[in-house]
């Protein structure tokens, strides 16, 4: 077994797997914190998957979205916190 | 023998990461919910992205992947402190079975100020056994 069928056939599944977990709770969650937080944990399962996919195809570049992601994630935390600290605010 | 480092700090990197799924799917509770976020995901990533920077072996690749690795563990904390924050003020009830809260009656629900003594002034605390929970 070669690095690339192991990362195709062990890493990348148990990866989406826990992707689905995360989606589930982002789906469920009984508060809105709780999506927030599943959000954030989604993304930085994404970042994984990036990083994986570019030891796959062999292309380095992949790298930058996954930065570009990792920026996101925390601006749509601190944006999303700030407005629900806000929204009970009189 | 790059390869088999690769594959096993990748290996560790992706159990950290399903981990961290089950854990957000299994705790009882917000709190216990956003301390399995910011640990156990952030070392996971972490590793897959040391994978990575293993793999390539270059400058360029290597800087980008600490440049991310840093990034996310400086971040990580940041964001679960507000999120956990914000969860505390919207009202988020704790576990059944939570032993103590070591902030009831110290954040104050309409002027957002932390006191150092407890202040149980009805109109400015949020009550966590009586809040629904939303």
């Amino acid at each position: 077994m070669t690095l690339f069928e192991y990362l195709h056939f062990i890493i990348l599944p148990v990866l989406v797997v826990s992707a689905v977990l995360i989606l589930w709770r982002f789906i469920k969650g009984p508060s809105i914190a709780d999506k927030i937080v599943a959000l954030d944990l989604l993304i930085t399962t994404g970042i994984g998957v990036i990083a994986v996919y570019s030891v796959i195809y062999n292309q380095s570049t992949l790298m930058d979205t996954a930065l570009i992601l990792a920026l996101i994630a925390f601006l749509s935390t601190v944006a999303l916190s700030y407005y629900l600290e806000k929204r009970k605010r009189k | 023998m790059i390869e088999i480092i690769v594959g096993v700090i990748a290996t560790f990197g992706a159990l950290f990461v399903l981990l961290a799924a089950i854990g957000i799917v299994r705790m009882p509770d917000t709190y216990l919910r956003i301390s399995v976020t910011t640990k156990a995901a952030t070392l996971g990533v972490g590793l897959v992205l040391m994978s990575t920077t293993v793999y390539f072996s270059s400058a360029d690749v290597t800087s980008q992947a600490f440049v991310i690795i840093l990034f996310l563990f400086l971040t990580a904390p940041v964001s679960a402190h507000l999120i956990g924050r914000a969860s505390y003020f919207i009202g988020v009830k704790l576990w059944d079975k939570s032993v103590m809260d070591e902030l009831r009656g110290k954040y104050q629900k309409n002027t957002h100020i932390l006191k150092s003594m407890v202040d149980d002034t009805p109109e400015d605390n949020v009550d966590h056994t009586k809040m629904n929970d939303k």
